[in-house]
């Protein structure tokens, strides 16, 4: 009896197992094509999340295509890696595993590539956002100049907010996410500074449920006109949608197929040249020891208007000519 | 910075706590059930995700709300006779069984979001609706009679299971088996019987609650979307004592907290924002601490039942 309690309940734990790796967001290249560039990139949240992840990813498989599909350059990913030591593990084995390029997308990462990239000379490592390369000759890093479109989204909520009052819905005060929050604030303050700002921090880059709470209290305050930073402001858009008239900006993806009916602008990290740069640099056998900026300036980063909302034509001008004060650097985005 | 101590803002903290309390009441007091009988379900967040999961897919599907929440509750319902094959028919550690539960709902809800949906999507889920007259009262009014039907569900259902615990003899039943299984037996009530059923109804309940999630609260799907908060149900049924009623106290208390770490933020309170949302956390914690009456525990809980054993 006992034997058949431990044969059922391993069953059981097995077939659980086997469903949790079949789900568990680790995807890796086909046997290796003579002549393949490989690249692997571990990644915090899904490939799917409509924001920082998929903003790496869609660059990924952009550069992919152009290069010929999968025989030229085979990509490997490993996703919702929000533990430190297991993205470690998972960038350390990518590594052994001789991939040509491993990246960290994330900025936890950081002491992980410090870690792991002098045991792995021949391998290329770029991680982000940030700039620090640690010194080490095979490391890239890259971040993006967030404020940039988080001005211009704020030039645009401060002209298209009808009850005069923004909320802004953001997850943990670092990296891109706080500039993206601080160029939006700037935006809005240096449109019309009559217009109120409100801001609320999650805690957490994930906590969908949290950034829903935060979003219904900022419009329970009077906001018409919201935005937010993180993978998990999909439950801002989410509750947003459900609230008459309350229009949001979105970052780091074109965020607009979520709610077509209330995404005015998105902000887009498009990595692909930067890709195309390491790339290239890797077989050049230039291995590291660079940084990369995403900005409006080397097209790294692009305003991505929602044809479907009705922008007041003083609102797109003020944004497009924000867009251009900031390229030829008569407006800054930070305050 | 507004006045934090006006009307409007204390009716704002209010009506987010509502909200807020929603998936913990259901998950908890579904729970409690579970609980009163013995069985201790620690895979409540993962019976949340799968349900919420399914909940948002029939809607994204369907555009019908109310079939998300009837497939929410099937799925509930499946979890739970799972976790009871496992936990009371083949007498596993419910510990561990349960943990099996929710890295089951976890994984699977995780693949079949990208197998099926692939990117995250909005969906129109359960609106306010206002309760005539009723919402008229001033101040209180718009506070509590003006929610989702899932707000006044889950309220609805504390005194309902009250009265089902304390007044009907399924619920002298269930505390029964909870603790005394074995003079439960000797007395002609099946042990397992009753340990299924509380476990079905408190999986159930678990699955309209991930569905307050994701068809009413958020109105989309996105990984691990509970965060947790089957865990914190979890810890609510030992702050209320095994009783709906203070499991509904221990729900508030948290999501009022949560509700005016919120506000303060929202107002400008100069506060660092790391600090307030440690705020409910701590305060839980602390009241965890001095109040928690163990002599309420049922004494059978987290036991296997043997026959002629115990």
């Amino acid at each position: 009896m006992r034997m058949m309690r431990f044969a059922v309940v391993a069953v059981l734990v097995l077939s659980m197992a086997g469903v949790v790796m079949a789900g568990g967001g680790r995807e890796a290249a086909p046997a290796v094509d003579d002549g393949a560039l490989r690249i692997a990139v571990v990644m915090p949240s899904a490939t799917n999340d409509m924001a920082f992840s998929q903003s790496m990813w869609t660059a990924l498989t952009a550069v992919q295509a152009e290069m010929g599909g999968p025989s030229a350059l085979q990509l490997s990913y490993s996703e919702n890696m929000f533990v430190v030591p297991d993205a470690a593990g998972a960038l350390r084995d990518y590594a052994s595993q001789g991939y040509d390029i491993v990246i960290g997308h994330g900025s936890q990462y950081g002491s992980s590539i410090q870690d792991i990239a002098p045991d792995f000379p021949d391998t290329v490592f770029a991680w982000g956002t940030d700039v620090n390369t640690f010194g080490l000759d095979n490391v890239y890093a890259y971040t993006a100049a967030a404020e940039q479109g988080g001005y211009v989204n704020g030039v645009l909520a401060a002209l298209m907010t009808r009850s005069g009052q923004v909320g802004v819905t953001g997850p943990v005060e670092v990296g891109d996410a706080k500039t993206y929050i601080d160029g939006f604030v700037n935006g809005v303050r240096q449109t019309d500074s009559a217009v109120r700002v409100s801001q609320s921090w999650t805690g957490s880059f994930s906590d969908v449920a949290a950034m829903t709470a935060a979003a219904s209290t900022h419009i329970a305050n009077g906001a018409d006109a919201l935005t937010g930073s993180s993978q998990s402001v999909v439950g801002s858009v989410g509750v947003a949608r459900e609230s008459d008239g309350v229009l949001w900006f979105g970052t780091q993806a074109d965020q607009t197929d979520l709610a077509p009916e209330l995404v005015v602008a998105s902000q887009i990290y498009d990595w692909t040249d930067m890709l195309r740069e390491i790339i290239a640099n890797r077989q050049a056998g230039r291995m590291g020891g660079e940084s990369y900026i995403l900005t409006f300036a080397n097209d790294g980063l692009k305003m991505a208007f929602n044809p479907a909302i009705d922008i007041p034509a003083e609102a797109m001008e003020a944004a497009l000519a924000a867009i251009e004060g900031i390229k030829n650097g008569q407006i800054r985005a930070m305050p | 910075m507004r006045d934090i101590f006006s009307f409007n803002v204390l009716a704002g903290v209010l009506q987010t706590m509502l909200s807020l309390a929603t998936p913990f009441l259901f998950a908890a007091v579904g729970e409690t059930f579970s609980q009163l009988s013995g069985v201790v379900n620690l895979g409540v967040d993962g019976i949340m995700l799968l349900s919420a999961f399914f909940a948002f897919y029939t809607v994204l599907l369907t555009g019908n709300i109310w079939l998300g929440l009837l497939v929410a509750i099937i799925v509930g319902l499946l979890m739970g006779l799972l976790m009871s094959v496992v936990s009371v028919t083949f007498k596993a550690q419910q510990g561990i069984s349960g943990i099996g539960l929710q890295i089951l709902g976890l994984g699977l809800s995780s693949l079949l979001f990208k197998v099926l949906v692939g990117t995250v999507r909005t969906v129109s889920g359960f609106r306010r609706m206002r309760i005539p007259l009723l919402a008229d009262i001033p101040f209180l009014g718009p506070i509590l009679f003006n929610n989702t039907v899932l707000v006044y569900a889950a309220f609805l259902l504390v005194p309902v299971s009250w009265f089902i615990l304390e007044r009907t003899t399924l619920g002298l039943k269930i505390k029964a088996v909870g603790q005394n299984p074995s003079a439960a037996d000797s007395v002609g009530i099946s042990v397992n019987g009753i340990r299924y059923l509380s476990v079905c109804i408190g999986s159930a309940l678990a699955g309209v609650a991930g569905a307050s999630i994701s068809i009413s609260i958020s109105n989309l799907f996105q990984d691990n979307i509970t965060a947790g908060q089957g865990f914190i149900a979890v810890a609510l049924v030992y702050f209320g004592g095994w009783s709906p009623i203070g499991v509904m106290g221990g729900a508030l208390l948290f999501s009022f907290a949560t509700s005016a770490q919120i506000w303060l933020q929202v107002l400008g309170v100069d506060i660092p924002a790391s600090l307030a949302v440690m705020i409910p956390y701590i305060l839980t914690i602390v009241v965890l601490t001095v109040s928690v009456n163990r002599g309420k525990q049922p004494a059978a809980l987290n036991k296997q039942f043997f026959r002629g054993e115990n």
